[in-house]
């Protein structure tokens, strides 16, 4: 596989950055002004994750034109694997020193640990599941969705409904993951303690390598004739039908792929905030995903990490000092960068180089997928 | 199969919109290498009759079998499309955002399965396919351009080069010609009749001028069924022709 120059630093530059950030937080003195707080490699860490959502949202909106407005709920699900491993750790630590059920279980009056918990005690088994249960529920939603030639908006809603369904569900005490409070007091990580900088700092490395992995796997796919077969589904869905494909396979195996990049995402996102709860299925935030491409540049790969750390260093930026004209802020951005930077922040560099076919804007691209 | 063997056989095909007739009990041979021009004016459903070959439109009633036995009514596009039967659009659709070659390569007869493409590589065999083709269309000179950056009447050429890369036994081809040149239109003929050497051919046009130069038997529809048949000049001295064409 031969890579562009602009794929090439952005490898080096997530990992370089994490590296030097981590590398600034563990070897200099906290008294020292090149000392990097470790509250910044949190924050780091929490973007990288963001990035993973991000790449995973553009490989099915940007490159097979499904609009998902449901990927956090993928998020969440790895998120929940890693969650549910981490409270397996706590053991006789929680509030209650129950070292079979945790805390919020003890609380309800249970006496035993529901099945679905079993097996969540080992690290390989947890992450096994974090890819595992996305996978899962992309592979059946998809299968439905796509066999039936659900399209465009249609999906849209559909993957809207589903997060929103997953939220209400979670949000249930019965469910047994915590309810409103979700899965959060973690004390370990495969032995180490999650709270400690050195964890933290190690986790940063660890978003940033498997971030690039996962760039790297999709520019393959993207890439690849399968790739290109995609982008012709993208924009002439029936076309490709007529010359003997069968874009629902297609859409399937990219649409369960992006799955499983969102649930390692989750899964790393989980450890670095400390916490999982029921909000992290909450529309808005697949919403947010979507708008961190198109800022990013939509069909790109690079221009969806980008944005997701652009957006988010934002964020982060906004709720501290002005928190109550966030939403408003991001609203404008959408609306600008859809009227003066179709192509998002990629876009200008794009267009000094004009050689890879351009990506349809997002606002066209919304308006052909209504249309059909 | 031979020369002369019925390669297309519809029987009283009839395919209803909202109580509109578009096929009305419509029946059709076609041979076995042979081609044939389709006229008919707007709503005559010659369109409609192709959604029913490839799968696209299933007609209420009639039998559509395509060789010795096989009922294209069962059957979707996309096991259509691999039993031989390639279509061209009446509006040139190739795939804008790829180059010419790429076009061409995505048509390629070969293994249309996602593990196959995600891992296939480009065989010297199919770059000489390639080569091939973009001779025969005549776009040897633009096979890096993107398919969004051609003329009308190449995106038309790239178009049918991608049928024969799809390598069919039957193509189906509507409004070749539509916004042509006089002298792309001609070039179009030859091509098409080049093509004819060694597969079965559909054409549906509006143009008669071209449809004179194809030269081959002509099917008339009207108002979903056959309303004349034969040569270019016994249809078009066949007064109910003249009736439909000319106006009551």
């Amino acid at each position: 596989m031969k890579l562009d120059r602009t794929s090439s630093i952005t490898i080096v530059a997530v990992i370089g950055l994490s590296l030097i950030l981590a590398f600034l937080n563990q070897m200099t003195d906290v008294a020292s002004a090149a000392h990097v707080p470790t509250y910044v490699i949190a924050l780091a860490g929490k973007y990288l994750c963001f990035a993973m959502l991000a790449l995973a949202v553009d490989l099915v909106w940007g490159f097979a034109g499904i609009l998902s407005l449901g990927h956090a709920a993928f998020f969440a699900l790895g998120g929940y694997a890693m969650g549910m491993y981490l409270m397996r750790q706590i053991g006789t630590r929680g509030v209650y020193g129950n070292a079979m059920l945790p805390d919020f279980m003890v609380f309800l009056g249970w006496k035993e640990l529901p099945w679905y918990w079993h097996g969540f005690e080992w690290f390989g088994f947890a992450m096994l599941m974090a890819v595992l249960v996305p996978a899962t529920l992309a592979g059946v939603f998809g299968w439905l969705a796509f066999r039936s030639r659900v399209t465009g908006v249609y999906l849209s809603i559909i993957t809207q409904a589903l997060t929103y369904a997953l939220l209400l569900a979670f949000f249930r005490n019965d469910m047994g993951f915590g309810g409103n409070n979700g899965l959060t007091d973690f004390k370990d990580i495969v032995g180490f303690n999650v709270q400690a900088d050195s964890t933290r700092s190690a986790l940063l490395v660890i978003s940033a390598l498997l971030l690039c992995a996962q760039f790297l796997l999709a520019r393959f796919v993207v890439d690849s004739r399968f790739g290109k077969i995609l982008i012709a589904v993208r924009d002439t869905e029936s076309r490709t039908r007529f010359l003997g494909y069968r874009p629902e396979s297609y859409k399937l195996v990219v649409w369960i792929l992006s799955a499983v990049m969102a649930g390692i995402g989750g899964a790393l996102y989980v450890p670095q905030v400390g916490i999982i709860n029921p909000s992290e299925f909450a529309p808005g935030n697949s919403i947010e995903a979507v708008i961190w491409v198109a800022v990013g540049g939509r069909g790109t790969l690079v221009g969806a990490i980008l944005g997701a750390i652009l957006v988010n260093f934002g964020k982060t930026w906004f709720t501290g000092a002005l928190p109550e004209i966030w939403l408003y802020a991001l609203g404008a951005m959408f609306i600008f960068v859809t009227l003066f930077l179709p192509r998002g922040v990629m876009g200008l560099f794009r267009a000094r180089q004009a050689k890879e076919p351009e990506p349809e804007a997002p606002a066209v691209a919304a308006a052909h997928e209504v249309t059909g | 199969m031979n020369e002369g063997d019925t390669l297309l056989y519809l029987d009283g095909v009839t395919v209803t919109f909202d109580g509109f007739r578009a096929l009305n009990a419509l029946s059709l041979t076609l041979n076995q290498g042979e081609m044939r021009a389709m006229v008919g004016p707007n709503g005559a459903g010659k369109t409609t009759m192709m959604d029913v070959i490839t799968g696209k439109t299933r007609p209420d009633s009639g039998k559509v079998v395509f060789g010795k036995d096989i009922d294209l009514t069962k059957l979707d596009e996309p096991k259509i499309a691999a039993l031989g039967i390639g279509r061209k659009f009446q509006k040139p659709t190739v795939f804008e955002p790829h180059t010419v070659w790429d076009n061409l390569l995505l048509a390629l007869a070969n293994d249309r399965g996602t593990r196959f493409t995600m891992f296939a590589r480009e065989t010297p065999e199919e770059k000489r396919r390639i080569e091939l083709i973009l001779e025969t269309t005549r776009l040897t000179d633009h096979r890096y351009r993107r398919g969004a950056d051609l003329s009308h009447g190449q995106k038309q050429w790239l178009e049918i080069g991608m049928l024969l890369a799809q390598e069919p036994q039957l193509l189906l081809v509507d409004e070749p010609v539509a916004g042509m040149t006089d002298a792309e239109t001609e070039q179009t003929a030859v091509l098409l009749r080049e093509i004819n050497k060694t597969r079965s051919v559909v054409v549906v046009e509006h143009d008669m001028a071209f449809v004179r130069a194809l030269d081959v038997k002509v099917t008339v529809l009207n108002e979903g069924s056959v309303l004349s048949e034969g040569s270019i000049d016994f249809v078009s001295d066949d007064p109910k022709v003249i009736e439909v064409y000319l106006g009551r």
